[in-house]
């Protein structure tokens, strides 16, 4: 089985980072992954967005035409990339900034207001962390405890950084299961 | 060794350092500036040496000198950058020296963009520098690949006294993929009291060893080139590898492509075989020598009703393909360059289109 996950948002968002931190915690729970980003002439407030492919088995074609999920962190990335997503597949909503949803039926819309949530810990940079959690409570591709161990080692170097992150992830566990939440915005 | 999550740019300046290769000569350019910028950090921990030149020209011949010397000596860049030293490698051959390239490459012509291409395959085959001068060319389609090709790169020019070039796209450089490095220790450059420049007292004998790739007297110049040819023979017979997919049983075309667009197409081949429709996969894994004779044998299997090579570029090894098949069996071409990478779906249509349009009556 292979999946496929696309981090979207403007630069400076953290985009590349949380692909990465997905795909190191893929590896670590056994799968092949691959992480691909964007890296075309960008820019802070440009827009960024990377692939992660998982899977059980060598991965093919890192090119996806129809990636499974999305992550959209603005709505410029979310009205890009919502239409091109797979049938059946997750799209989760930073609705802080995206004040309204994909227009798809066919899709699991996860709103999460991950900036303000963010915020909320103290540093509203960690929104990109506080939707990754979100997303994988979500879906359950990966065990949440190894991205906790993931998160754990990726700012082991920063060590004041381990708590706001893993608060990060945390809330964004607790918004994407709070059934109250629900599809509204 | 445990794997780890790598950029291949990153993967190959590390592979690099544990092949053994202490001299690290370049000037930035994306897709590529990710290894100059690993190496700046790595290679003064281990004692080796970064230098950032003042252009590609400076650092063809800086390779030269060191590799003159006998110190194993290696450099990176991107299209544009190749090109510059092209001079250099020729020189490089026509003096018998051990060097590696690693070529990131990026769409052209020209300053053209940033993005994956494959638009370098002829220049990297056939036309890596004036005069009857070949590169032994690898091209990995893997992270992984990638790592293992540079320990592999340095000890191949060590072998063949001759350049090489590890030929990867932008895709190749920039992507991470999990990694582990062999545990092998690096070997020490075996041969190089017989050639390189390194002082009398280094060594037995009063014969001094000469580094040049000037030979006046047309006779000389002549056997040099013979001697360059079987040299470029030997590595034909010796080190040609290449890899088949989907090829046991009956299939009714036969894709060819290398590097990153390869990995492409296999996924095309596992979405066609879902539908019921064989195609096989070879892969070039090295690109000079080129696997004519294998693709030669697929191609004739009495299954197989058409070639198409697939590439990141408007056609370039389609035509090494062509001479390979000869006129058995129609070869054509498909591909994007610039940037766009075709996809999997993409690859599948054009297959199918290919089937569609042959005329079994």
């Amino acid at each position: 089985m292979q999946t496929e996950v696309m981090f979207a948002g403007f630069g400076g968002q953290g985009i590349l980072a949380s692909g990465k931190i997905l795909a190191q915690a893929a590896m670590t729970q056994g799968f092949e992954v691959a992480w691909v980003p964007s890296y075309g002439p960008e820019m802070r407030g440009g827009t960024a967005y990377c692939l992660v492919v998982i899977s059980d088995a060598p991965i093919g074609s890192p090119i996806v035409k129809r990636p499974q999920h999305l992550v959209a962190m603005n709505r410029p990335s979310m009205e890009k990339f919502a239409p091109m997503l797979k049938p059946k597949g997750t799209i989760l909503i930073n609705t802080t900034l995206i004040p309204v949803d994909a227009g798809r039926d066919d899709l699991d819309q996860v709103m999460v207001p991950a900036t303000a949530l963010s915020s909320a810990l103290g540093n509203s940079k960690a929104a990109n962390v506080v939707a990754l959690g979100a997303f994988i409570a979500r879906t359950g591709i990966l065990a949440f405890e190894t991205l906790i161990a993931t998160v754990k080692a990726e700012f082991a170097q920063k060590e004041k950084l381990v708590d706001l992150n893993l608060n990060a992830l945390e809330a964004g566990r607790a918004s994407a299961l709070d059934p109250c939440r629900g599809q509204s915005i | 060794m445990a794997k780890v999550l790598m950029k291949g740019n990153e993967a190959i300046a590390e592979a690099a350092v544990r092949a053994g290769c202490l001299n690290y000569f370049a000037y930035p350019i994306t897709p590529q500036s990710e290894i100059g910028e690993y190496l700046a950090r790595r290679l003064p921990e281990v004692g080796g040496m970064f230098l950032q030149a003042e252009s590609e020209i400076a650092v063809v011949y800086m390779l030269y000198g060191a590799a003159g010397c006998g110190a194993r000596a290696f450099t990176s860049s991107s299209s544009p950058g190749i090109s510059l030293m092209s001079e250099g490698i020729s020189y490089l051959v026509g003096a018998q020296l051990p060097a590696v390239f690693v070529n990131i490459m990026r769409g052209g012509p020209g300053l053209g963009g940033i993005l994956p291409s494959q638009a370098d395959y002829l220049q990297a085959v056939k036309g890596a520098g004036h005069g009857d001068c070949r590169m032994f060319v690898l091209a990995p389609a893997s992270v992984q690949e990638a790592a293992d090709m540079m320990a592999d790169a340095f000890a191949l020019a060590e072998k063949y006294r001759n350049p090489v070039m590890v030929l990867g796209d932008g895709l190749i450089g920039q992507m991470m993929e999990p990694v582990s490095f062999k545990a092998q220790k690096a070997v020490a450059m075996e041969n190089k009291s017989a050639w390189a420049t390194t002082g009398m007292s280094a060594r037995d004998g009063n014969t001094p060893n000469l580094v040049k790739s000037l030979h006046l007297d047309p006779a000389l110049l002549n056997q040099h080139n013979l001697d360059l040819k079987a040299k470029y023979e030997r590595m034909a017979r010796e080190e040609m590898r290449w890899e088949m997919y989907n090829a046991e049983g009956d299939y009714q075309v036969l894709l060819v492509s290398f590097g990153t667009m390869s990995r492409v197409c296999r996924t095309a081949v596992d979405m066609l075989k879902a539908k019921g429709v064989d195609v096989a996969l070879l892969r070039p894994i090295t690109l000079f020598p080129f696997p004519e004779e294998q693709i030669a044998m697929a191609a004739e299997r009495s299954c197989c009703k058409a070639v198409l090579s697939v590439e990141m570029n408007m056609g370039q090894m389609v035509d090494d393909v062509k001479r390979s098949v000869g006129r058995q069996k129609p070869v054509s071409w498909y591909g994007k360059c610039g940037g766009e990478v075709p996809t999997p779906e993409e690859v599948a249509g054009v297959v199918e289109k290919t089937i569609a349009d042959m005329d079994f009556t």
